[in-house]
């Protein structure tokens, strides 16, 4: 193993002992070009499969950390006590304190647990919600994710969504049908869209050789004027009479019923989600295309040399990731927003879900935990911006920091100098 | 325009081997004419067009041109197919086609399109160009940034990143200080340090290039409207109220008949823009600085063997992108719009980044393509204006269409250069 060269812009802490020698892909024998990119791939993702929860945990603290800094940094009252910062150091650490004490109790408040509540049904309120906007993620987050176990970075959980959103709308407004027939079609036509639009991608990568990262990129931008024509044309799926790019409402009966009675919000979607982690796990760990996945994910050439159809795993990757992001499309339109199809229906999922997945290290169970804990920063975010006046985008500052700490560990141990043999 | 280094692989005579023509041309021309034929055919129009081409400080006024839509269509598509066949007849020769032929062929399906799409109505051509170039502005420098740091091995997805945080510390720092070049300056320096971070995960802790990109952007976008809820819309007066350059008509030039008004009519950024196109082409292909960063984009081990710090350029390569990025994100602040806001930048960092593969990673192409990106929105503005059948979203969906037929190698192959997105671990 070799020590990295000290280039000028290195971290300044990180001293030859603390870089873990073995969390790099070794590149000194160059394979060929459409070789070396596979091999990226899988290595960069097997050091994320592999990161230890150490360094997912103090990322997350870092992350909060930093989030804490800014939000006191811009708060009106910190900012006036700071001003006679050396006569007062006092009232500048309180109204610090104040500001990051009343931003987080907002986010605890917000997500799991309103103490402020009149009845427990009322304080457990936030659990629910916690859960409910946790569904989406965790379907979107296993469509990227396992698109991630076969070495391919599905950025298209926007585009995905869109379409699913759209193909499910216009079933659950259009046909008259009982109610889980309805509801079942719906779903699965939502699905059938995501995978077609996901499958895309993955096909033009097998036949063509294109890279999936920039395919996905404009197929997002494809799907969301797609959509945005669709919903200006009274002949496709905007509603009759209007002037706005929106559907009609669904129908009762492809609406996803509440799970714990109508007070509160959460729905079908968190089921089908927690089902979507059962039965990718299941792919994943326990029948053959799993293991295909994954042997075209560690090393495509070895896949390809041991038979396996790369070229076909691709394609059936994007589609089945489709699908899992699909879910989520339809989640949001059959179960969150029922009023109609917009062209905003996707609500950022699509790139949150990267965060997810990456976050939960591309494993079934850590997606689970890791839109939770994303679920829980949507649901809080809002009740923080409602009651303490801080912008909900603190929390997209929060979770890219968490990404961007936990892909690199050695940085993670540079701050907080641990040897690297403990924190790995 | 080009050297023969820049040149893509399979246009470049191996010897001793059949020569290879690109069948691109051709192929797009044959396409492109019979699509505006079959548009003429289904959908045939009667009215009048009128070009409007003169303003008011001109040397001469040119008189506005109006002509009858469905003949003259009709003879430009005939034009568009003697291009054609003429390309045709080269492939066959096994010769390139000329880019006069390419330039004739692009301008006469241009007029006739806008001949049909416009009949009935009178096009203000100069403000549909000058419109256009006004949108491809940022589209323009964060192409050349990205441009740069591919050819240096770093594959930048953050571009958006970094038009968004220049506008951000454009508005800012331009309003605090009430000088537009402090602004312009901060806007530089914003996307530095967007390409510091890249540099830092990407080349210092080989985290995957693309997975910076992506998470830069999201950090930026959140930063941005963080500070802009908490701290600009609160303070909009003294914070987000920055001042914008003037037009400055350069003598003589802005005076030229159509082209002057489009060209040397224009704020400095913009003049700044022609300049830095100029000076990363002369040296990305003229200079040693420019041979050791493609050096280091192609084959970073041999770069190394010969004593050329691979990270140290890598770093110093994308940094000066950051900052010719940034400069696009000022463009936003000081320019089109007077004040910052939320993701204002709406993505177009990612039709830079269409456009550098749509531009074969080379300066001028990926100029070419993000000035044509930017005719395509802009057109799609003045048609919906003048009322016109083709639907807007079909318009702004072109370059995102048109690049995934790029990648796909469906219309000749885009080749990145050969280490583009791999770390460099010595040793």
């Amino acid at each position: 193993m070799s020590t990295p060269d000290n280039e000028p812009g290195s971290e300044p802490g990180t001293e030859p002992g603390t870089e873990p020698g073995d969390t790099r892909t070794q590149e000194s024998a160059r394979p060929e070009p459409e070789h070396r990119d596979a091999d990226r791939w899988g290595g960069v993702l097997r050091e994320i499969a592999s990161g230890r929860a150490m360094t997912a945990f103090l990322s997350v603290l870092l992350a909060v950390i930093v989030g804490s800094l800014l939000i006191a940094a811009t708060d009106e009252a910190v900012r006036d006590a700071s001003k006679y910062l050396f006569a007062a150091p006092g009232d500048f650490f309180s109204a610090a304190w104040d500001s990051i004490w009343g931003a987080y109790t907002a986010l605890f408040r917000g997500s799991i647990y309103n103490t402020n509540g009149a009845d427990f049904e009322t304080k457990i309120r936030p659990l629910t919600e916690t859960c409910k906007f946790a569904a989406p993620l965790i379907a979107a987050g296993l469509g990227v994710g396992l698109a991630f176990r076969a070495s391919m970075f599905n950025i298209g959980g926007r585009g995905q969504m869109l379409m699913a959103g759209a193909a499910a709308g216009w079933v659950g407004y259009q046909f008259d049908l009982p109610w889980p027939l309805h509801l079942t079609l719906a779903v699965v036509a939502g699905m059938v869209a995501g995978a077609l639009w996901g499958g895309l991608a993955g096909f033009l990568k097998a036949r063509t050789g294109a890279h999936e990262v920039i395919l996905t990129i404009m197929l997002n931008y494809v799907a969301f004027y797609l959509l945005f024509y669709a919903l200006s044309e009274q002949s496709l799926l905007q509603a009759p009479g209007s002037l706005n790019p929106k559907s009609l409402p669904m129908k009762e009966s492809a609406v996803m019923p509440k799970l714990l009675g109508d007070r509160y919000n959460l729905h079908l979607g968190f089921v089908l989600a927690l089902v979507a982690v059962a039965v990718v796990w299941w792919i994943l760990n326990r029948s053959a295309l799993g293991f295909r996945i994954r042997a075209v994910g560690l090393n495509a050439d070895a896949a390809r040399a041991a038979g396996i159809n790369v070229g076909r795993t691709y394609t059936t990757v994007m589609l089945i990731a489709g699908a899992l992001v699909g879910l989520a499309g339809a989640n949001q339109v059959l179960g969150t927003v029922t009023s109609g199809i917009g062209v905003d229906l996707d609500a950022g999922i699509g790139f949150d879900a990267i965060t997810v997945a990456l976050l939960g290290r591309s494993r079934p169970l850590g997606i689970l935990g890791a839109g939770l804990l994303f679920g829980a920063f949507k649901a809080g975010g809002f009740a923080m911006q409602a009651s303490q006046n801080i912008p909900v985008d603190i929390v997209l500052v929060v979770q890219s920091l968490i990404v961007l700490f936990i892909a690199a560990p050695p940085l993670i141990q540079a701050i907080f100098r641990l040897p690297a043999k403990e924190a790995k | 325009m080009s050297t023969d280094v820049s040149m893509p692989i399979e246009q470049t005579p191996i010897a001793g081997v059949t020569t290879i023509v690109d069948r691109k041309p051709a192929v797009i021309f044959g396409l492109a004419t019979a699509g505006l034929a079959l548009i003429l055919l289904f959908a045939g129009v009667s009215d009048d067009t009128t070009f409007r081409l003169a303003t008011p400080d001109d040397w001469a006024e040119l008189p506005a041109v109006t002509v009858p839509a469905a003949p003259t269509a009709w003879l430009l598509v005939l034009i568009c197919a003697l291009c054609t066949a003429v390309s045709v007849s080269l492939l066959l020769k096994e010769r390139r086609t000329p880019m006069v032929l390419v330039v004739v062929f692009a301008i006469s399906w241009m007029i006739g399109f806008l001949t049909w799409a416009a009949a009935g109505a009178s096009i203000p051509m100069v403000g549909l160009l000058a419109g256009s170039l006004a949108l491809a502005v940022p589209l323009v420098f964060g192409a050349l940034g990205g441009v740069l740091g591919e050819r240096a091995g770093v594959v930048n997805i953050a571009i958006d990143g970094q038009l968004l945080a220049g506008a951000f510390a454009a508005a800012v720092v331009g309003s605090m200080t009430g000088v537009t070049w402090f602004g312009l300056v901060a806007a530089m320096a914003a996307g530095m340090l967007v390409a510091l971070l890249l540099g830092l995960f990407a080349i210092s802790y080989f985290v995957d290039q693309v997975i910076v990109g992506v998470v830069l952007n999201v950090l930026i976008i959140g930063l941005t409207s963080f500070m802009f809820s908490q701290v600009l819309a609160p303070n909009a007066e003294s914070l987000n109220n920055p001042p914008r350059f003037d037009k400055i008509d350069i003598p003589v030039l802005g005076g030229i008949p159509l082209i002057g008004p489009i060209l040397f009519r224009q704020t400095a950024v913009v003049y700044i823009l022609y300049v830095v196109v100029a000076l990363v082409t002369w040296a990305l292909y003229r200079t040693r600085w420019g041979l050791r960063v493609r050096a280091v984009g192609e084959h970073p081990q041999a770069a190394d063997t010969v004593g050329i710090k691979v990270n140290r350029t890598r770093y110093r390569t994308i940094i000066l992108a950051g900052a010719i990025a940034g400069m696009g994100g000022a463009f936003y602040t000081l320019v089109s719009v007077p004040q910052f806001n939320r993701e204002m930048t709406g993505g177009a960092g990612y039709i830079a980044l269409a456009a550098v593969i749509f531009g074969k990673w080379d300066p001028i192409r990926a100029t070419l393509a993000a000035l044509l990106f930017g005719f395509a929105s802009n057109l799609q503005g003045v048609l919906s204006v003048i009322g016109s059948p083709v639907p807007s979203q079909f318009m702004l969906m072109l370059p995102y269409v048109v690049t995934i037929f790029a990648v796909a190698g469906l219309v000749g192959r885009s080749r990145a250069p050969a280490a583009d997105g791999v770390p460099y671990i010595k040793g």
